[in-house]
C-alpha cells in the first residue's frame, strides 16, 4: 500500500500529462459543488469558500511549480491544494473537521496545509501570504537555491498593505516571487469598481518597478504559458512578476452568501467560457480525447468524490488532546 | 571580564549565533549600514554580508511577514522593531502567523523566528516612542516573550531565542542600551527562557519586576528583607519560582512599567492569589505606571515611570500597616 506521500508525489508529477490535467479540473469542481452540499446538511461548520471556475489557475499552477517551490494561498484554496496534490480525502476531511483531514481536523476550510508538497497553511487574513512567499523566496535566495515562491491572492488583497508593502520588497530585493493577482471581480459582497482606484491590479505592477502580465484565468493553456515565463524570471535571477488572472467566482463569497449583488445576466456570460468546457473543447479538437472518453473521465471523477464523501462521513472527529497539540515547537 | 554596553552585548550574542549557524539572518530598518539605530547589530554587516544582514524599506508587515516565510523555508531571521509601537502594523504577522503556522502546518511547519523590538519610556522620545506594550502579546499561545533586564540577559536571552525552534519576541528596556558593565560571552550556561532570576534573596516580602524596573527595583529595596525576582520570560513565565518564593514570604508586590490596566502584573498577581490565598499575609498589589500616555517633559516623564524613591515609599507603607497604598496620582487627587 502506498503511503500518504508517495500518492500525493504522484498526484503532483502526474499533471504533466494533459488528460490527467483535465480530470483534475473535474476533481475540483465536483469537489467543490459537493462541498455546498455537505454544507446544507451541517456537515461542513462555520464557513467554507469555493472555487467554481477558477479551476485553470488551480492546475495552471500545479503543473508549472516544482514540488519544493513554496505557495501561499488564501481560505478559497480546496482547488489550490487539490491540484497541488493534497488527497480528496485529507481536505475533506480538514473541511469537515474530522482526523482524517490534512492537520486533523483542526482548521477547518479556510485552513488547507501541505508542507511536503510546497503548501503553506493557507491564510484567512487577506494579504497576508504575500509577505510570507516573499520572505521564503528571500530564504532561497539568500542560500542560492533554484526555487521560487508563489502568492495567490484575490483581488481584495490588492487595496491591503501587505500587498503594496511585499511587492516593494520583493522589487527591491529582486526575490524569486511570482505574485498572482486571481481578480474574480468581487471582494466578498463588493464588485471591484467600487473598491479599486484601478481597472487592472496589474497596473499597479509599475509603481514598483514589477513586470507584470494580465491573463485570461479561463484558460488552461494561457495560465501555463505566462506562469513558465514568471517562474523562469524568477530562477534566472530576474525577480518578481505580478500576473493578473482575469476569472469569475460562480459562488458567492462564502457559504452564506447568495450573491444577490451580481447583475443579471453575468454568471450566464461567463459560463460559456468555463474553463473546463474551453479545456475538454481544445482537446477533443486536437484530437487527444473523444467526447466519449472527457464524459467517461468526468462520470469517474463526480464517483470518486462521491466515495471520498462517503469515506469521510464515517471518520472519526478529533479527541480533546488536539486542542493542545502543536502550540509549542518543541 | 570585558566591560561592553547593554547594546553591544545584544550584537555579540547576534554575531556569535551567527558564526555558529550559517541559517541565521538579520535584517530590519537601518541595522545593516548603520549598524542599528541604536547600534545594536554593530559589525554584523562588516563580517556576515549583505546577503545575510539587510536593511529593509520602513515596510514592518512586509519584513516580518518576510521572517515568517523564510523561517519556514528554513532560515533563522532575526527582525528588528526599531520602536515596540512600530509592531502595531505588523501584529497580524507575529501573532496570528508567526505564532499558528506549527499548529497549522499539523506540527510539520516550525517558524524559529526572532523579534526584536526596543520598548519602554526614559529616553524623552515622547508618547508613541515609549510604550512598552508587552501586552499586545501575552495571549498569544505559541509565542514567547523574554525581556532583559541587564547585560548578561541582553546577551544570554538573544542567544537563546535565537536557538528556539519557534518564534520568540525579545523586548529590549531602550533606556538600559547605554549601560555598561560585566559580560560573559558563553556558549554554554545561558539563561533559559521560561525562567526567572532571583536577583537578591530575601524572606519578607516577594517583589516581581521585569526590564527596566528590576534595576530600579533593587536600588530601591536597598536594606528591606525583599526577595527580588526578575521575571525575565514572559511567556511562558516562571510560576514555580514565583510560588515558592511567595511560600517564603507570604507577600507580593509587582512592579511594572507599564500603565496598571490590563498588564502583566495581572496576570502574575491573580494566579498567584488563587494559587496562595490562604498563605497571603496581606492582599498583594501592582506599583506601575498610571493609565495615562506616556508624557514627554523631562520632570512628567520620570514622574510617570515609577522610580526608586516611589517603590521603597510605596513598599515601605505596605511592610509597615499591610495595606495596600495608594498610588501618587490617587494620593495627588488627579485620578
Amino acid at each position: 500500500m502506498s503511503t500518504q506521500h508517495e500518492v500525493q508525489s504522484k498526484r503532483r508529477s502526474n499533471l504533466s500529462d494533459p488528460v490527467e490535467q483535465l480530470r483534475r479540473m473535474f476533481e475540483i469542481r465536483y469537489f467543490e459543488e459537493e462541498i455546498v452540499g455537505l454544507f446544507s446538511e451541517g456537515l461542513v461548520h462555520g464557513t467554507t469558500h469555493t472555487c467554481q471556475g477558477q479551476e485553470a489557475l488551480n492546475i495552471g499552477l500545479a503543473a508549472t511549480l516544482n514540488p519544493d517551490d513554496f505557495v501561499a494561498c488564501t481560505y478559497r484554496s480546496h482547488g489550490f491544494a487539490l491540484a497541488l496534490g493534497l488527497t480528496p480525502e485529507a481536505a475533506l476531511g480538514e473541511i469537515m473537521g474530522r482526523t482524517t483531514g490534512c492537520i486533523g481536523g483542526v482548521g477547518g476550510s479556510m485552513h488547507l496545509s501541505a508542507p511536503e508538497l510546497g503548501l503553506l497553511p493557507t491564510f484567512a487574513i487577506v494579504g497576508a501570504g504575500l509577505p510570507i512567499a516573499a520572505g521564503a523566496a528571500l530564504a532561497f535566495q539568500t542560500r542560492g537555491e533554484n526555487r521560487v515562491a508563489v502568492a495567490v491572492f484575490g483581488d481584495g488583497a490588492a487595496n491591503i498593505g501587505a500587498f503594496h508593502e511585499a511587492l516593494n520588497l520583493a522589487s527591491v530585493w529582486k526575490l524569486p516571487v511570482i505574485f498572482i493577482c486571481d481578480n474574480n471581480l468581487y471582494g466578498e459582497y463588493s464588485r471591484i469598481e467600487t473598491t479599486t482606484s484601478v481597472v487592472d491590479i496589474a497596473q499597479r505592477a509599475a509603481s514598483y518597478s514589477m513586470p507584470s502580465e494580465i491573463i485570461d484565468g479561463m484558460i488552461l493553456a494561457d495560465v501555463i504559458a505566462s506562469l513558465k515565463r514568471a517562474i523562469d524570471r524568477a530562477r534566472t535571477g530576474g525577480g518578481p512578476t505580478l500576473i493578473e488572472a482575469k476569472t469569475y467566482r460562480y459562488a458567492g463569497h462564502s457559504r452564506a452568501d447568495l450573491a444577490t449583488y451580481r447583475p443579471e445576466g453575468e454568471l450566464e456570460s461567463w459560463l460559456p467560457r468555463d474553463p473546463l468546457l474551453v479545456r475538454q473543447n481544445e482537446l477533443i479538437a486536437a484530437g487527444v480525447l473523444t467526447t466519449q472518453e472527457v464524459a467517461a473521465i468526468s462520470d469517474q471523477e463526480r464517483a470518486s468524490i462521491a466515495k471520498v464523501i462517503e469515506y469521510t462521513r464515517n471518520a472519526p472527529f478529533p479527541s480533546p488532546d488536539a486542542i493542545f497539540k502543536n502550540i509549542w515547537t518543541q | 571580564m570585558a566591560q561592553v554596553r547593554f547594546r553591544q552585548a545584544i550584537a555579540l550574542a547576534l554575531a556569535d549565533e551567527m558564526r555558529k549557524d550559517a541559517s541565521v539572518m538579520v535584517f530590519g530598518e537601518d541595522v545593516a549600514h548603520a549598524e542599528g539605530p541604536f547600534k545594536t547589530s554593530e559589525g554584523l554587516l562588516a563580517e556576515f554580508g549583505p546577503l545575510r544582514v539587510r536593511d529593509t524599506p520602513i515596510s514592518e508587515m512586509a519584513f516580518t511577514g518576510a521572517a515568517v516565510g523564510a523561517a519556514t523555508a528554513g532560515m533563522k531571521p532575526v527582525i528588528e522593531i526599531m520602536f515596540m509601537e512600530f509592531m502595531g502594523v505588523a501584529l497580524d504577522m507575529v501573532v496570528t502567523e508567526a505564532a499558528k503556522f506549527h499548529y497549522l502546518s499539523g506540527g510539520e511547519f516550525t517558524v524559529p523566528m526572532v523579534i526584536r523590538a526596543s520598548v519602554g519610556a526614559g529616553g524623552g522620545f515622547g508618547l508613541q516612542h515609549s510604550q512598552t506594550l508587552e501586552n499586545w502579546l501575552v495571549a498569544t499561545p505559541g509565542l514567547k516573550v523574554v525581556v532583559p533586564s541587564d547585560i548578561q540577559s541582553a546577551y544570554d536571552l538573544t542567544r537563546a531565542a535565537i536557538r528556539d525552534a519557534g518564534p520568540v519576541a525579545v523586548l529590549e528596556p531602550r533606556a538600559l542600551y547605554g549601560d555598561r558593565g560585566p559580560l560573559i560571552q558563553r556558549e554554554d550556561g545561558l539563561l533559559e527562557i521560561g525562567k526567572a532570576r532571583i536577583m537578591r534573596e530575601g524572606n519578607g516580602i516577594t517583589v516581581v519586576s521585569m526590564g527596566q524596573l528590576v534595576a530600579k527595583s533593587i536600588e530601591a529595596l536597598a536594606g528591606i528583607d525583599a526577595e527580588i525576582i526578575d521575571l525575565s520570560t514572559l511567556v511562558p513565565w516562571d510560576q514555580e519560582c514565583v510560588s515558592a518564593s511567595i511560600k517564603k514570604t507570604g507577600r507580593l508586590v509587582i512592579v511594572q512599567e507599564a500603565p496598571v490596566s490590563g498588564g502583566w502584573g495581572h496576570e502574575v498577581l491573580s494566579l498567584m492569589v488563587s494559587k496562595h490565598f490562604a498563605e497571603l499575609k496581606a492582599a498583594p498589589f501592582i506599583i506601575s505606571a498610571p493609565n495615562a500616555p506616556v508624557p514627554y517633559g523631562k520632570d512628567l516623564e520620570e514622574l510617570y515611570i515609577p522610580q526608586p524613591a516611589y517603590i521603597k515609599e510605596q513598599i515601605a507603607h505596605y511592610l509597615s500597616t499591610n495595606q495596600v497604598p495608594t498610588p501618587w496620582w490617587t494620593q495627588r487627587g488627579l485620578n
